[in-house]
C-alpha cells in the first residue's frame, strides 16, 4: 500500500470538512464538519505511525479522539446557549462583531 | 496485498461519497448519519493499517458518544427534521473555491514529498505497544488529557446552565 | 597724524633758497585755524556765553596776526622774491599726484591779508548786528567755515585745491544768503545765486580737466603758468582752456550775463553781503585770472590788443551794471551792482594786461566796498528798512555812519587821494599803454557813472529830512568801529602804490620761474589822472545837480527813447525773464512732462503690470492649482479612504465563516509558498 493514498484521502476528506464548515449555517452542521477534519487528520496520523514503525501515531491518534469529544462537548454547549438566547442558530445572525 | 488495496478503495469510496454528501446534504438529522458512516469508514481505514485498539476507540467514542451527543444537540436547537432548504450561506463559491484551492495545494505537497513511499508493516504495534507507550513516555500527555476532559466537563455545564 | 602736519617741501625748493622760508612755509596755518573754529562753534557755540562769536573772532585774530606775520615776512625777502612751495601728497596712481599744498607769493600774501582783515571786521561787526539773531550761533559758524574755505582757495599750489576752496565757497554763500529762509524770497535768492555760479562752474572743472591733461597730467598752478608762457602748451588748447576757465569766472565773479545772482544775493544779512559779495568771494574769479595768468595771458593773446574776451566781459560788465545802479531803491541792490561794475573793471583790466592795477583795484575795492556795506548796514539796522525812500536826512542822526560812508563813496568813485582813485587810474593807464583804446573809453564811462549813482545814493540817504518811521539811532560800537577803521584804511590804503612809492608793485608781482618778467608797469600819466578826476567830479556834479537843482528831471517822461530806456533798466534788462521764462522753462517744460509721462505710463504701467500679473497669477493658482489640483488631491484622497474603506467594510462582517474562509485560503497560500519557494 502507497503512504500517498491514505494521505491523499485524508486530505480530501480534510477539504470537503473545510468547505462544509465555510459553507453551513446550522452550527451543528458546522461542529460535524469539524468533526470530519479531526478524522481525516486521524487517519493522516495513523498512516505515517505506520509508515514510520512507530507507535506515536497511535498514541497521538488516541489523544486526539479525546479532545475532539472534550471540544464537541464545549461547543454544543455554546450551540445551546445561543439557540437559548436567540432561538436560532443560523450562524449569519451571530454577526455583533460585524463592523 | 490486492486485498487490501481493493478493501482500501472500497471503504475510501464510501467514505468521500460520505462526507461529500454530509456537507452538502439539507438534511440535518441525515448529515449526522452519514458522519457516522465516515467515522466507521475511518475506523475501517484504521484496522487496515493495523491499529486495532485506534478503531475500536473510534467506533466506541465516535460514534458511539460523539455522533448520539450530535444528535442531542440537533434535537435540542429544534433544527427542522427533514429538509431544510436554508442550510448553506452565500459563502457556498468562495468556500468552494478555497477548498479546492487547498486541495490543490495539498495534492501538489503530497506528491512532491511522498510520491512513491510505501508502507511495510515492520514491527508489531499491538495495544500492549500502545499502553506501554501511554503510560511510559506520554504518562504526562495522558493526565493532560484527563483533566482536559474534565475541564471541559465542567465548562460544559457551567456554559449551558440555566441560572 | 604727525606725518600730516610735517609737510615737505620740494627738493629743489629747499636746496635753492636755504634763505630760511620761515613762516611763509607755515601759511597752511592760516585756513586751518578758521576750519578747526567752524567745528568748535559748530559743536561747543550755543553753550558759550558769548554764543560762539568769541571762538570766532578769536581765530579771526590768530589767523590776521599770521597773515600779517607772513606778508612782513615776505616783503622782507630780498627781490626778486620767489614763491614758497610745499605740497603734501595723498595719494598718487598712475603718476597722478592728488595732495593738498601752498604756493605763497606776493598775491598769495596780499589775498591772505585782506580775506582775513575784512573777516575780522565783519566778525566784529556781526556781534552788533546779529545780535538776538534767531541763527547767531550757526551764523558765526557759517562765517569761520566760509573764511575757512577763501583762505584754502587762496594759498592753494594747485587746481584741484583751487576747485575746492571755490565750491565750498559757494556752499557758503547759499548757507549764507539763505540765513533767514523762512522767507520765501531768501530761499530764492541762495538757490538762484548757487545755480547760476553752478552754471559757470561747468566751465570751471571742464577748463581744470583740459589744462592738467595739457599739462602733461599735472594740476600744479605754477607748472601749468610756465609751459602757457613758454609754449609747452598748444595755444589752441589754451584758448579752449582759458575760455572754460573765463566761464567759471563769470558766473562767480558776477559778470555779464551771469550777474543776475549778485543783487538778488542782497536777501542776506548785510555782514555777509560786505564779506562775501563784496570784497572776498566774488573776487575769486578775478583772483584766479590773476593765478593763472599765464594761461590767459597765452589763450586770449592779450599781448596784442584789440578786443580780447575777457576784457569785453569785463568792459560790458561796466557798463550795465552801472546803468543799473541808477535806477535802484534799494541802497544794498546799488550797492550790489557797484560791485558788479567794479568787478567788471578788475577783469576788463586783467584783460588789457594790466594785472597789476587789477589786483591793486581789487585791494583798494576790498576795503572801501565793505566800509559802504557795512555803512548801509548800519543804516538798515537803524531804519529797519533797505529803501533809501525810507531814508533821508540821516547825516543828523547818524553821523559817524554818515562820515565814513561818505569817504567810501568817494574812494569808490575815485576821487584823489583816496584809494579807488590810484587803483582805478591804473586800470585806465593800462588800458592806454596796453593799446586798448575803447576800453579806456569804457573805464572812463564807467567812472563817471560811479560817481553820478553814488552820489544820488549818497543824496537820497543823507540829505533832506527823514522819510521813514520811528527815530533812526546811532549804531553801537561793535557795528560803528570797523566802520571808522575800514573809512581810515580807505582813505590811505591807495598811497600804498602811488608814484614815487609803488610798493604794492613791488611786493606783489606775477612772476614765473624760468619766464623773464613780461608784464609791464607803466609810469604815471597825469594827463589820463586829470582826465579820470575831471570825469569823476562831472559825475557828482551831474547827480547834484539833478537832485539839487532839477536839472534833466522829466526827462524821461519828456522822451519816449529815454522813458524806454528806463523800463529796460527798472526790469534789469530782461534778463531774468530770458533766463527763467526763456531758457530755464524750454527745457524744464518738455524734461517735466517727459518725467511724468514716464512716471505714469513706464513705472506705474510696470508697478500695475507687476499687480496684474500677481492677480492673474493669483487666479490661475486658485482655480488650477488649488481648486482642481489640490482640493482634487485632498477630496481623492478622502474619497478612496472612503471607498475603499467601504469595500473593506465587508470583510468586517462579523460572520466566523468568513474569517475562516480568508483563513483556510490564506494558510494554503502560505503553504504553497512555503513549500516550494523555499
Amino acid at each position: 500500500m502507497y503512504l500517498n493514498q491514505f494521505l491523499f484521502l485524508s486530505a480530501v476528506l480534510f477539504c470537503l470538512g473545510v468547505y462544509g464548515v465555510l459553507v453551513r449555517k446550522n452550527g451543528v452542521l458546522v461542529l460535524m464538519s469539524i468533526e470530519l477534519m479531526l478524522n481525516a487528520v486521524n487517519i493522516n496520523l495513523i498512516a505515517f505511525g505506520a509508515f514510520q514503525d512507530n507507535v506515536a501515531g497511535q498514541v497521538f491518534a488516541l489523544f486526539t479522539i479525546a479532545v475532539a469529544a472534550a471540544e464537541v462537548g464545549v461547543g454544543l454547549a455554546i450551540v445551546l446557549v445561543i439557540f437559548r438566547n436567540r432561538a436560532s442558530i443560523d450562524l449569519d445572525e451571530v454577526d455583533l462583531m460585524k463592523g | 496485498m490486492l486485498a487490501q488495496n481493493i478493501i482500501f478503495g472500497i471503504l475510501a469510496f464510501v467514505m468521500i461519497v460520505a462526507a461529500f454528501r454530509l456537507v452538502t446534504t439539507k438534511n440535518v438529522v441525515r448529515a449526522a448519519l452519514f458522519l457516522a458512516i465516515v467515522l466507521a469508514g475511518a475506523a475501517g481505514q484504521f484496522i487496515l493499517l493495523a491499529a486495532e485498539f485506534v478503531a475500536v476507540v473510534q467506533v466506541l467514542v465516535y460514534i458511539g458518544a460523539i455522533v448520539v451527543l450530535l444528535l442531542f444537540g440537533v434535537m435540542l436547537t429544534r433544527a427542522p427534521i427533514g429538509r431544510d432548504a436554508d442550510v448553506d450561506n452565500d459563502q457556498r463559491l468562495v468556500g468552494g473555491l478555497v477548498a479546492l484551492f487547498l486541495l490543490g495545494a495539498l495534492a501538489a505537497v503530497l506528491a512532491d514529498a511522498w510520491g512513491d513511499d510505501k508502507i511495510s508493516f515492520g514491527t508489531v504495534q499491538g495495544v500492549g505497544e500502545v499502553s506501554d507507550s501511554i503510560f511510559g513516555p506520554y504518562v504526562i500527555a495522558f493526565e493532560v488529557v484527563s483533566i482536559l476532559l474534565l475541564a471541559a466537563l465542567v465548562g460544559a455545564v457551567a456554559i449551558a446552565r440555566r441560572d | 597724524m604727525l606725518d600730516l602736519l610735517a609737510v615737505t617741501a620740494p627738493a629743489d625748493e629747499a636746496a635753492a633758497h636755504a634763505v630760511d622760508a620761515g613762516i611763509l612755509g607755515y601759511a597752511w596755518l592760516i585756513p586751518l585755524i578758521p576750519a578747526v573754529s567752524f567745528f568748535v562753534i559748530l559743536f561747543f557755540g550755543k553753550k558759550l556765553p558769548k554764543k560762539g562769536s568769541e571762538v570766532g573772532i578769536t581765530a579771526l585774530l590768530i589767523s590776521f596776526g599770521l597773515s600779517c606775520a607772513t606778508a612782513a615776512k615776505w616783503i622782507g625777502l630780498d627781490a626778486p622774491r620767489q614763491p614758497v612751495e610745499r605740497h603734501k601728497t595723498w595719494f598718487e596712481f598712475g603718476g597722478i599726484d592728488i595732495g593738498a599744498g601752498i604756493a605763497v607769493d606776493g598775491l598769495t600774501v596780499m589775498m591772505l591779508v585782506v580775506v582775513t582783515f575784512i573777516s575780522l571786521m565783519v566778525h566784529v561787526y556781526s556781534t552788533g548786528y546779529m545780535h538776538g539773531d534767531r541763527r547767531f550761533t550757526y551764523f558765526f559758524a557759517a562765517l569761520s567755515l566760509f573764511t575757512a574755505a577763501m583762505l584754502t582757495l587762496v594759498v592753494a599750489d594747485n587746481t584741484l585745491q583751487l576747485m575746492i576752496g571755490w565750491e565750498l565757497v559757494g556752499l557758503c554763500s547759499f548757507m549764507l544768503i539763505g540765513h533767514w529762509w523762512e522767507e520765501g524770497a531768501n530761499s530764492s535768492a541762495a538757490i538762484k545765486a548757487f545755480i547760476t555760479t553752478r552754471t559757470g562752474d561747468v566751465g570751471l572743472m571742464t577748463g581744470i580737466i583740459l589744462l592738467f591733461f595739457a599739462a602733461g597730467r599735472n594740476f600744479n598752478i605754477a607748472n601749468l603758468n610756465r609751459l602757457a608762457l613758454t609754449d609747452g602748451i598748444e595755444h589752441g588748447l589754451l584758448l579752449a582752456g582759458a575760455t572754460l576757465l573765463f566761464l567759471g569766472v563769470m558766473g562767480k565773479s558776477a559778470q555779464f550775463p551771469l550777474h543776475v545772482w549778485l543783487p538778488d544775493a542782497m536777501a542776506g544779512p548785510t555782514p555777509v553781503s560786505a564779506l562775501i559779495h563784496a570784497a572776498t568771494m566774488v573776487v575769486a574769479g578775478v583772483y584766479l585770472v590773476a593765478r593763472l595768468y599765464g594761461v590767459f595771458w597765452s589763450g586770449f593773446s592779450i599781448e596784442a590788443g584789440g578786443i580780447n574776451l575777457v576784457a569785453l566781459i569785463g568792459g560790458i560788465t561796466v557798463i550795465i551794471a552801472a546803468l543799473l545802479a541808477f535806477v535802484q531803491d534799494d541802497v544794498k541792490k546799488v550797492l550790489a551792482y557797484s560791485t558788479v561794475s567794479q568787478l567788471g573793471y578788475m577783469v576788463m583790466a586783467l584783460g588789457v594786461g594790466a594785472w597789476t592795477a587789477a589786483v591793486f583795484h581789487l585791494f583798494t575795492h576790498a576795503f572801501f566796498k565793505a566800509n559802504l556795506f557795512l555803512g548801509s548796514g548800519s543804516l538798515i539796522h537803524a531804519v529797519h528798512s533797505n529803501n533809501m525812500s525810507d531814508m533821508g536826512g540821516m547825516r543828523k542822526h547818524m553821523p559817524t555812519t554818515f562820515w565814513t560812508f561818505i569817504v567810501g563813496s568817494v574812494a569808490l568813485a575815485g576821487i584823489p587821494p583816496l584809494a579807488g582813485f590810484w587803483s582805478k587810474d591804473e586800470i585806465l593807464n593800462g588800458a592806454f599803454e596796453g593799446d586798448y583804446q575803447l576800453f579806456l573809453v569804457v573805464g572812463l564811462l564807467g567812472a563817471f557813472m560811479t560817481a553820478a549813482y553814488m552820489t544820488r545814493a549818497c543824496y537820497l540817504i543823507f540829505a533832506g529830512e527823514f522819510r521813514g518811521h520811528g527815530h533812526p539811532h546811532e549804531s553801537p560800537p561793535s557795528m560803528a568801529w570797523p566802520l571808522r577803521i575800514l573809512a581810515g584804511l580807505s582813505l590811505v590804503v591807495g598811497l600804498l602804490n602811488a608814484p614815487g612809492i609803488a610798493k604794492f608793485t613791488d611786493w606783489v608781482a606775477f612772476e614765473v620761474e624760468g619766464v623773464p618778467h613780461f608784464l609791464e608797469h607803466h609810469d604815471f600819466n597825469i594827463g589820463l589822472a586829470a582826465l579820470s578826476t575831471i570825469v569823476a567830479l562831472l559825475g557828482i556834479g551831474a547827480a547834484a545837480g539833478y537832485y539839487l537843482r532839477g536839472a534833466f528831471k522829466g526827462l524821461t517822461a519828456r522822451s519816449g527813447l529815454l522813458a524806454t530806456g528806463h523800463k529796460v533798466l527798472v526790469n534789469k534788462y530782461y534778463l531774468d525773464a530770458l533766463f527763467v521764462d526763456g531758457i530755464i522753462r524750454s527745457i524744464q517744460y518738455p524734461v517735466a512732462k517727459a518725467a511724468y509721462w514716464i512716471n505714469q505710463n513706464v513705472l506705474d504701467g510696470a508697478v500695475n503690470g507687476v499687480g496684474k500679473g500677481a492677480q492673474g497669477a493669483a487666479h490661475l493658482t486658485y482655480d488650477y492649482i488649488d481648486q482642481m489640483l489640490i482640493d482634487g488631491a485632498v477630496n481623492g484622497a478622502g474619497l478612496s479612504a472612503e471607498e475603499s474603506g467601504e469595500g473593506l467594510r465587508h470583510t468586517q462582517s462579523g460572520r466566523v465563516q468568513q474569517y475562516a474562509a480568508y483563513l483556510f485560503g490564506a494558510s494554503a497560500l502560505a503553504a504553497l509558498v512555503l513549500v516550494f519557494v523555499t
